[in-house]
């Protein structure tokens, strides 16, 4: 037994670490069309101390650490493209507080989206989290670093906006309050009044930290929530339609999705609309709201309301199930998506371009977009299904992505969640000194370069 | 594709997306499976379990002892399979691993465990090793008679035949059997081992030899219609024994004595207690019997019966299902499922966890022992608290 072993027995136990090439080849991979990587550990810490000590050791014998949730990005983030420990931590799982006047939460870093969803509906069913539309395995702690959305993200902003204080086990070892947390015991604020250094571990995709801790905030659980599925073939009045939905300022969440399969869907921009309300007449009021607003459309011939009633059950599930079947559409159990984050005048461009891709590449797509903010911008998802039994369409879905990233950044968006060539056309194509600015944080914060190697290689 | 080794639905395996809904019960509120509770690592899930096996066909991984402890610590329970968000194949995922532990045993690489449970059925006709002429001891002093044309063979099997804490179930079972003037018998020291365990772990040579000895024995004996004291026995004789030519009614000891309630021919007196209800996987989930144990319970004047939070289709297996019962690979850890059940058991403020399965009864009962709660939690079949009831 290699002492690196011993070590992290020591530290973890004999249950919480592995080497066997049953756990090494399934950590080596995530669901996407990335290629593999071995790690040489895959470690299962149960606490903030024991992530320190394996931190530290990490630091002493420069091996690569590499954070995982559920390992549902996709696109390989937490594939250890240098070897190293994988640190699962799931295991880390424990909702540790609600305070419900203040609206939050404060969960270990491996907690589910699910568990928290179930948690709060049993305890605290007068409140919600942002609960995004990935499997309820994947983790809010992973969610918030990678930028990630929910239900509430039309109306608050990314998931990401909605920490409210972490704690962080640093590159070399120390434990860090960030927040209303580091002064007292209220999760209430990760960084207002004071600098908010929650930015140095958000967005940084684990590179410069392991969030042991995250602080969530809740909002108000309507007890009515309803939909509406408003349908045109005009991809061109899209922006308008939803410039206008937004004006509103009364909508939970707005997805615009196309698809080529079922037939029914195919040639038409499906824009599904959820409102909520703690009575029926504030339903009532703000359906007619929404129709009144797209009244004009309807005139016009130009899109309608559709019945969503033999649909309803699934549009209303959170997380929505029906999505990851689309990896079973060719029988093959992956998709794949590039979700540049970009504004909603562009819609019409990127909708043309995933069927310009699909039609190349000769693979099945299907998009949505998900509104952020208000309508400052748009998550636009543009998603290839494949047969992971068939190498060669793996391939055409990886160059089709490849070729959607390329146009995103010629069209001035931002992707999302970026796989580790994406974040080094982003670093090609960014301002000079905002470069630098990373370099000098991922270097100071990570003098090893132990953090997931191989992701923000701000250096190379 | 071609593949190194072969299993019926090879076909599928990739199919899976891993996107972890198996894990579940369908509120999310814990994981759902036990031996990823017990094991922790993503191997040990249903979607981590069919990476590894598609790594596998694939000589991508190889057959280990470590491979086959993740394969024999799924404990069959089916939660996967209802939770799986993939309709076209999600019915198969419970058969691949299945079929994957069959090709494991044409290997002769699985777990010393189970081997030694194979050995014992093979020589003994029952995994505790103990005499065939033992096997229908339980039944002193039931009333229940040798099977000579009743109108039901009472089936106790394995574990209610040799066990204690089966012996107990199998015993208030058959005297309320009895003295409800049910026309039943049993088959004593002629009863065999019904195979479901022997099926469920890979080996398909002595599962199907004996299925056929029992299905030539019924048959020879005229048995037409049959009562389970366990529902892996019930699953067995349902579902697997008609492939195989073996046409019987098959009931389980709940739906009888439901119906002997409602048709008022067991008097039940008060007695006041709360109670919660443990769905066995195999009466639950495979066989979607939910109603009939509840039927009972909600019979009973003063029984105040209250459901864990996971309950139903979403109940949280015992842990003792896919041989579990007597191989032990999940072990008696904090995370293992008999113990993580019995806590949850204990925070419904319930004083008896009902059971309608004899394994189920034994790992909970174990479990309530190794958490410290026997002076709060007590584990009971179905019949022994009817037995209470009368007894009052």
């Amino acid at each position: 037994m290699s002492d690196i072993l011993k070590a992290l027995i020591e530290i973890v136990g004999e249950r919480g670490v592995s080497n066997t090439p049953e756990e090494l080849w399934f950590y080596s991979r995530d669901p996407g069309v990335l290629t593999p990587h071995l790690p040489d550990y895959v470690v299962a810490p149960r606490t903030t101390e024991e992530v320190r000590k394996i931190v530290l050791l990490a630091n002493r014998e420069k091996i690569p650490v590499v954070p995982m949730g559920n390992g549902m990005s996709l696109t390989g983030l937490v594939i250890p493209l240098k070897g190293g420990i994988v640190l699962d931590m799931k295991r880390m799982n424990k909702i540790l507080e609600v305070n419900a006047m203040a609206r939050y939460a404060v969960v270990e870093g491996g907690t589910s989206q699910g568990v928290l969803k179930a948690y709060l509906q049993e305890h605290y069913p007068q409140l919600r989290h942002s609960i995004p539309d990935a499997p309820p395995t994947t983790t809010i702690a992973a969610n918030a670093a990678l930028h990630g959305q929910g239900r509430l993200t039309q109306q608050y902003g990314f998931n990401s906006e909605m920490v409210t204080g972490l704690e962080v086990v640093l590159p070399t070892g120390e434990v860090c309050l960030i927040g209303s947390p580091s002064l007292g015991p209220y999760w209430f604020s990760r960084g207002p009044t004071m600098p908010d250094l929650s930015a140095l571990f958000l967005g940084w995709l684990g590179t410069t930290g392991i969030i042991t801790k995250i602080g969530l905030r809740l909002y108000p659980n309507k007890k009515i929530r309803d939909v509406e599925l408003f349908v045109t073939d005009r991809v061109d009045l899209i922006p308008d339609i939803l410039y206008k939905l937004t004006h509103l300022e009364i909508l939970e969440d707005v997805n615009v999705w196309f698809q080529p399969k079922p037939l029914m869907f195919q040639g038409n921009f499906h824009i599904t609309l959820y409102f909520t309300g703690d009575t029926e007449e504030e339903i009532a009021f703000k359906r007619r709201m929404v129709w009144d607003a797209l009244q004009e459309y309807m005139d016009s011939k130009d899109g309608g309301f559709m019945s969503v009633q033999y649909m309803k059950e699934m549009l209303m599930e959170m997380p929505q199930r029906g999505i990851a079947d689309f990896a079973d559409v060719p029988k093959g159990g992956g998709f794949e998506y590039s979700g540049p984050i970009t504004i909603i005048e562009h819609f019409p461009q990127y909708a043309a371009k995933v069927v310009e891709l699909a039609a190349k590449y000769d693979v099945l797509y299907a998009s949505s977009a998900r509104l952020i903010s208000g309508g400052h911008c748009m998550m636009f998802s543009i998603s290839f299904a494949f047969n992971r039994n068939d190498p060669a369409m793996m391939t055409r879905v990886k160059h089709a992505l490849d070729e959607a990233t390329a146009f995103a950044l010629e069209m001035g968006g931002i992707p999302w969640k970026p796989n580790f060539m994406e974040q080094k056309m982003i670093m090609e194509k960014m301002d000079k000194n905002a470069l630098k600015l990373l370099q000098m944080i991922k270097n100071n914060l990570d003098p090893q370069g132990i953090m997931n190697p191989g992701n923000w290689e701000v250096n190379s | 594709m071609t593949y190194a080794h072969t299993i019926e639905h090879a076909e599928i395996v990739h199919r899976c997306f891993r996107c972890g809904y198996c894990k579940f019960p369908s509120d999310y509120v814990d994981f759902n499976c036990p031996s990823y509770k017990a094991f922790g690592w993503d191997t040990y899930s249903p979607g981590g379990r069919m990476w590894l096996i598609r790594a596998w066909l694939n000589d991508e991984i190889k057959s280990s002892p470590h491979f086959a402890e993740i394969l024999y610590s799924c404990v069959a329970c089916d939660n996967c399979k209802n939770q799986c968000v993939f309709p076209k194949f999600r019915d198969f995922l419970p058969d691949i691993f299945q079929e994957t532990k069959a090709e494991l045993v044409n290997d002769g690489r699985i777990p010393p465990e189970v081997r030694d449970y194979f050995k014992a059925i093979a020589i003994s006709g029952n995994p505790y090793k103990l005499p065939q002429s033992e096997r229908g001891k339980w039944a002193e002093g039931t009333g229940l008679q040798p099977y000579t044309n009743q109108e039901y063979l009472f089936y106790a099997g394995c574990v209610g035949s040799y066990d204690e804490v089966g012996q107990k179930m199998a015993r208030s079972v058959g005297k309320l059997l009895s003295d409800a003037g049910i026309s039943a018998g049993i088959l004593g020291s002629e009863e065999a081992c019904d195979g479901s365990e022997v099926k469920v772990l890979g080996e398909m040579g002595l599962f199907t030899k004996l299925a056929q000895e029992n299905i030539g024995q019924f048959k020879a004996k005229g048995i037409k219609k049959i009562i389970t004291l366990d529902p892996h026995a019930l699953n067995v004789f349902k579902k697997d024994y008609p492939k195989l030519g073996g046409e019987f009614r098959v009931f389980h000891y709940t739906e009888i004595l439901a119906g002997l309630i409602k048709d008022k021919k067991i008097a039940l007196t008060n007695y006041p207690v709360k109670v919660t209800y443990h769905d066995p996987c195999y009466l639950g989930r495979h066989n979607q019997i939910y109603g009939p144990p509840r039927e009972i319970l909600k019979a009973i004047p003063g029984v105040e019966l209250v459901e864990m939070h996971r309950n139903a289709l979403n109940a949280f297996c015992c842990g003792g299902g896919g041989g579990n019962f007597f191989t032990d690979i999940l072990g008696t850890g904090e995370d293992s499922a008999g113990r993580v059940r019995v806590r949850e058991a204990r925070d419904t403020r319930a004083r008896i966890v009902a059971v309608a399965c004899p394994s189920c009864a034994k790992m909970l009962s174990d479990a309530v022992k190794t958490e410290g709660l026997e002076d709060t939690l007590e584990v009971l079949g179905i019949a022994e608290i009817i037995e209470r009831a009368r007894a009052k």
